[in-house]
């Protein structure tokens, strides 16, 4: 009983990550630019497919994708913002949803014309594969891997957003833009760069996922539902919150699954309702 | 606007029938002249669009954002489909069926609703409706589970038209339906219970203050809103004779909302253009093209909120009023 | 807003105009399949093998050319989905109804097939009563029970296992499956110790890998969908080093399909699989199909484009029989006790049931000149749906 508890913790735990390593990028664009974002899953689904054809076509290990993968869907969303979505950051809610649901057609479509509606297989390298058994409990390297690379994304986005010069000034532009804007902040940059640090985290997140869930061009819309739960469980315009989110819903869901499973499809919608009753801005949320 | 001095005044001057509507409500009998082949394809535009208009209700009169809409259009279309299995096919007590199990629900879950507004309320509406979607799929010895509802019969219209291959009963079915849900919307919204809605959805915290309960409105708006919902459920149910898991979606809920923020939402007739856009473009370009047809779609919607922003209508309306002011 | 309605009505007049008239020398069929969304991928399998056999076979047959309408469900859509059969049958004329590769569609488009008397094709959905609900339905794919239950059988008369843990998803498919398999399974005097399902959208199956691998079972037995989730599961049995020597993994074919194989690499070895068709079935037919289903596609076929084939197989083969008479009756009545050569074997439709009757295989997934290949090691012919059987009795 002892030993499957540490191994549902960890496996919940590892879970968690995924889910966080999938969403924190939209806690980037969602919740400090108030930007609707449902195309995040499709920035996600960019680095994936960059991740498996860096891989199958030309030989890249996999480590080496991973920063290419977050390149590309930040370039992609560069582009995208300045074209699109720069246009309706002061439209409404509802422009934005049609917007970016829009989009999310349009790259799944082109996703399936580009490279097929195949599902992509994924060959993790064999340091990546298997577990080692410690104290009772089975740590899989990769459930490991994921794990560290969470906690050093949360380190390095928290450090950066409250303690640098840049971090102040995106929060500055977020809070109140004319009153940025007299400060001589760039803000238009701010937000280029904040919307294209959130797309490129959703494309890192994506590259790291498939390896554990698999990638088709329904990627954009398949875990849509999964990210909306943590951030806004998380609570919006925190780093931290979605990481405790992330943690809370993969380990209740691993928990039921192990102990309830007839429970297994109702647990992480439970969790999400329960907590947002009780706290309607989330774990962490000021607003 | 500017002579709004008395509120009554001023709503019945709001709610006069424009010609542009007699227009439109008359066209909506053309495709039985024009295109008698496409009947069916318009019965479910106009069931769509019935589903769209509950949504508006909610959506642009009192600013509710759900995502868990399809959770009352499910519920109608599985209360008509069981119920037709058990040697009631009679179409129309099986559409009341469908709407009173679905107020029902709605009416107990509005006292949840009531107590939440925006990314809560959002993902609150998406998670029951997603529990639901999971408790219709465990309970397959009921809802026939994934594969869906088995045995579904209904009697012909009225125990005389039948539901045939043409869709010609399908479509005047719907569309009468249809149209008398859109009176009785069109008579809320002009209502002063309709007016105080608006104030509500601009803002909630004042508008007690002037005697109009806030919560209290949203509870019955959100009742009414989850009936029309079943009754459009009931319809699809009885106009096809199937009943799935889909009709509960989470995709069935985006769509929906796809559709009325296309058309325009809190305009009356969003929802109605939002379908007949939305799923006359869905059916050519999935025609012409079957496997990518979404990029086309995706265009679409891209296109509008670029050029027309504020849906369809609320882009339309713009230029009007841009284009009168010109011209004056 | 009526300038927009006249808009969108006189697009859709002119289209319909557009639309070609009804003529004696074509042959209309049309395609019900979900080429969007979350099951594009089948539904690209399977149209590719009906264009790669109307390539080889000509797109004329008894003097009357072929003609395809290809409609989308865009995934599972009952009420879009008989929609689109009324339309084809009204709008369209079509004279055969093919395709279909999910069960609610399937069923739903069943009653457009009894009410027009149109000769309609399963090619994939497997559901056993699909076939019941029109006179007119034949199905050239499979059906669960067919499978499930065989292999149950087979697992505990032929493997010699008597104890099994059944793990599948937690839906329609799901439980027939689990239903078929364990009834083979103990009627042949196997002991199910504990059965489990899974959540349908389901990214981590590690507890549910946890759990089995706590009991110790002699063997697993797994249904899960095809699409993601073989490989997440394969994942799953990677790194928790499920060992196939002392727990045998039994599933249906969908877990060891060529992505999930290469995902879950070496960790596949000795999975035992039942399923009809593998592109690594061994037969010069096959050989032949996969050669040239390769050239023209660049990837294996499997079970949707045999599907597919042999729906189209025998598309062509009732029309030269009835002498291109389309009727229902008479292609339906044509189609009935119909045997032929596939690629996956021989195969017949049965004349009681309008069902396949086929062999079912055995496979391990083995080392084959460095490759991970589905070897097929055993196999039952002539099987009928078992489901139907019993329906009759």
């Amino acid at each position: 009983m002892l030993t499957s508890l540490g191994g549902v913790l960890f496996d919940g735990f590892a879970y968690g990550m995924l889910l966080f390593l999938l969403s924190v990028g939209l806690s980037v664009t969602l919740g400090m630019m108030n930007f609707i974002n449902l195309a995040h899953g499709s920035f996600g689904m960019l680095g994936g497919y960059v991740t498996v054809t860096l891989m199958d076509r030309l030989g890249w290990p996999f480590l080496a994708t991973l920063p290419a993968a977050f390149v590309a869907a930040a370039a992609l969303s560069v582009v995208l913002e300045r074209l699109l979505f720069r246009h309706s950051y002061r439209a409404g809610e509802l422009d934005q949803v049609l917007l970016t649901i829009g989009v999310v057609f349009m790259s799944v479509a082109s996703a399936a014309y580009i490279w097929g509606t195949v599902q992509q297989p994924v060959q993790l390298p064999d340091y990546f594969t298997g577990s080692f058994t410690f104290l009772g409990v089975n740590f899989a390297y990769y459930r490991l891997f994921l794990i560290g690379t969470a906690l050093v994304v949360t380190l390095l986005l928290v450090a950066g957003l409250e303690w640098t010069r840049f971090g102040a000034q995106v929060r500055a532009a977020v809070d109140n833009q004319r009153m940025a804007r007299g400060l001589g902040i760039n803000v238009n940059l701010a937000f280029a760069i904040t919307f294209a640090l959130g797309s490129g985290l959703a494309g890192l997140g994506g590259s790291l996922a498939i390896a554990m869930v698999g990638l088709d061009p329904d990627f954009a819309f398949a875990y849509l539902v999964y990210v909306l739960i943590v951030v806004s469980v998380g609570g919006l315009a925190s780093i931290g919150g979605s990481f405790a989110a992330a943690t809370v819903l993969g380990i209740s869901d691993i928990a039921g699954k192990y102990y309830f499973p007839a429970l297994g499809s109702f647990l992480i919608y439970l969790v999400m309702v329960g907590v947002l009753m009780w706290r309607p801005a989330g774990l962490f949320g000021k607003r | 606007m500017a002579s709004a001095a008395a509120p009554h005044a001023y709503l019945q001057q709001q709610a006069r029938w424009h010609w542009v509507e007699i227009v439109f409500w008359l066209s909506t009998l053309l495709p039985f002249v024009l295109f008698p082949q496409y009947l069916q394809l318009a019965s479910q535009i106009a069931i769509t669009a019935l589903f769209a208009l509950s949504l508006d209700l909610i959506l642009g009169y009192a600013g509710v954002v759900s995502l868990g809409h399809a959770a009352f259009f499910g519920l109608g279309a599985y209360t008509a489909g069981i119920l037709s299995k058990f040697y009631w096919g009679e179409p129309l007590s099986l559409l009341v069926a469908g709407a009173l199990v679905a107020g029902l629900v709605g009416y107990a879950t509005s006292w949840i609703i009531a107590y939440f507004r925006h990314l809560a309320l959002i993902m609150i509406t998406l998670g029951l409706g997603l529990l639901l979607y999971e408790a219709a799929n465990s309970a397959s010895w009921l809802t026939g589970g994934a594969d869906g509802l088995q045995g579904v019969r209904i009697r012909p219209l009225l125990d005389y038209f039948n539901f045939d291959l043409y869709g010609r009963t399908a479509y005047t079915y719907s569309l009468i339906v249809l149209f008398l849900a859109f009176l009785v919307t069109r008579r809320i919204i002009h209502s002063p219970f309709g007016l105080s809605l608006r104030g509500i959805r601009e803002n909630p915290v004042r508008m007690p203050a002037i005697g109009a309960p806030s919560r209290a409105h949203i509870r019955k708006i959100y009742t009414i809103a989850a009936v029309m919902a079943g009754i459009a459920g009931a319809l699809i149910a009885e106009t096809t004779e199937t009943v799935s898991l889909e009709t509960l979606s989470f995709q069935r809920s985006a769509d929906v909302l796809v559709i009325l923020i296309l058309g325009g939402a809190g305009r009356l007739y969003g929802g109605i253009v939002g379908a007949i856009i939305y799923m006359v473009a869905r059916d050519q370009f999935s025609g012409v093209n079957p496997q990518f047809w979404y990029f086309w779609i995706g265009l679409l919607l891209v296109a509008v909120v670029m050029f027309l922003p504020n849906g369809i209508l609320g882009g339309l309306a713009r230029f009007t009023e841009s284009w009168r002011r010109r011209s004056r | 807003m009526s300038k927009l309605f006249i808009a969108a009505s006189s697009l859709a007049a002119a289209l319909a105009a557009a639309a070609p008239a009804y003529s004696q020398g074509t042959i209309k069929i049309g395609l019900i399949m979900s080429y969007s969304g979350q099951f594009a991928d089948p539904a690209a399998q399977m149209d590719n093998a009906v264009k790669l056999y109307v390539k080889q076979h000509g797109d004329t047959v008894a003097g009357k050319k072929l003609e395809f309408i290809r409609k989308d469900t865009g995934g599972i859509a009952p009420p879009l989905a008989k929609r689109l059969a009324q339309e084809l049958v009204v709008r369209d004329k079509v004279d055969i109804i093919a395709g279909l590769v999910l069960t609610p569609n399937a069923l739903a488009v069943g009653d457009v097939s009894a009410e027009a008397k149109k000769f309609t094709v399963i090619m994939n959905a497997a559901t056993a009563i699909i076939t019941t609900k029109s006179p007119y339905m034949a199905r050239t794919s499979t059906t669960l029970p067919q499978l499930n239950e065989t292999f149950g059988t087979w697992a505990a008369k032929k493997a010699g296992v008597k104890k099994v843990y059944t793990m599948v998803s937690d839906y329609g498919p799901g439980h027939d499956a689990e239903g078929a398999f364990q009834r083979g399974f103990k009627e042949a005097g196997g002991e199910i110790v504990g059965s489990v399902r899974m959540p349908v959208a389901n990214p981590d199956f590690s507890a549910f890998v946890q759990r089995a691998k706590d009991i110790n079972p002699e063997a697993i037995y797994v249904f899960i969908p095809g699409g993601t989730q073989p490989s997440a599961l394969g994942r799953a049995l990677a790194e928790r080093g499920v060992d196939t020597a002392k727990t045998k993994i039994f599933g249906m074919g969908e877990l060891t399909e060529d992505e999930a194989r290469k995902t879950m690499g070496d960790a596949s070895l000795g999975i035992v699989t039942v399923y009809h068709y593998d592109h690594n079935h061994q037969s010069a037919m096959n050989r032949e199909f996969v050669k040239a289903y390769n050239a023209e596609y660049n990837r294996n076929p499997n079970i949707y484009a045999v599907g597919g084939w042999d729906g189209m197989h025998l598309i062509y083969e009732t029309l030269k029989k009835t002498k291109g008479n389309t009727d229902g009756d008479a292609l339906i009545a044509a189609a009935k006790g119909m045997k032929w050569e596939s690629p996956r074997g021989p195969i017949s439709i049965d004349p009681e049931t309008r069902d396949i009757v086929q062999t079912v295989y055995i496979r391990r997934v083995e080392k084959v000149g460095g490759q991970l290949l589905n070897v097929e090691f055993d196999k039952v012919e002539n099987v009928k749906d078992p489901f139907k059987a019993r329906m009759k009795k």
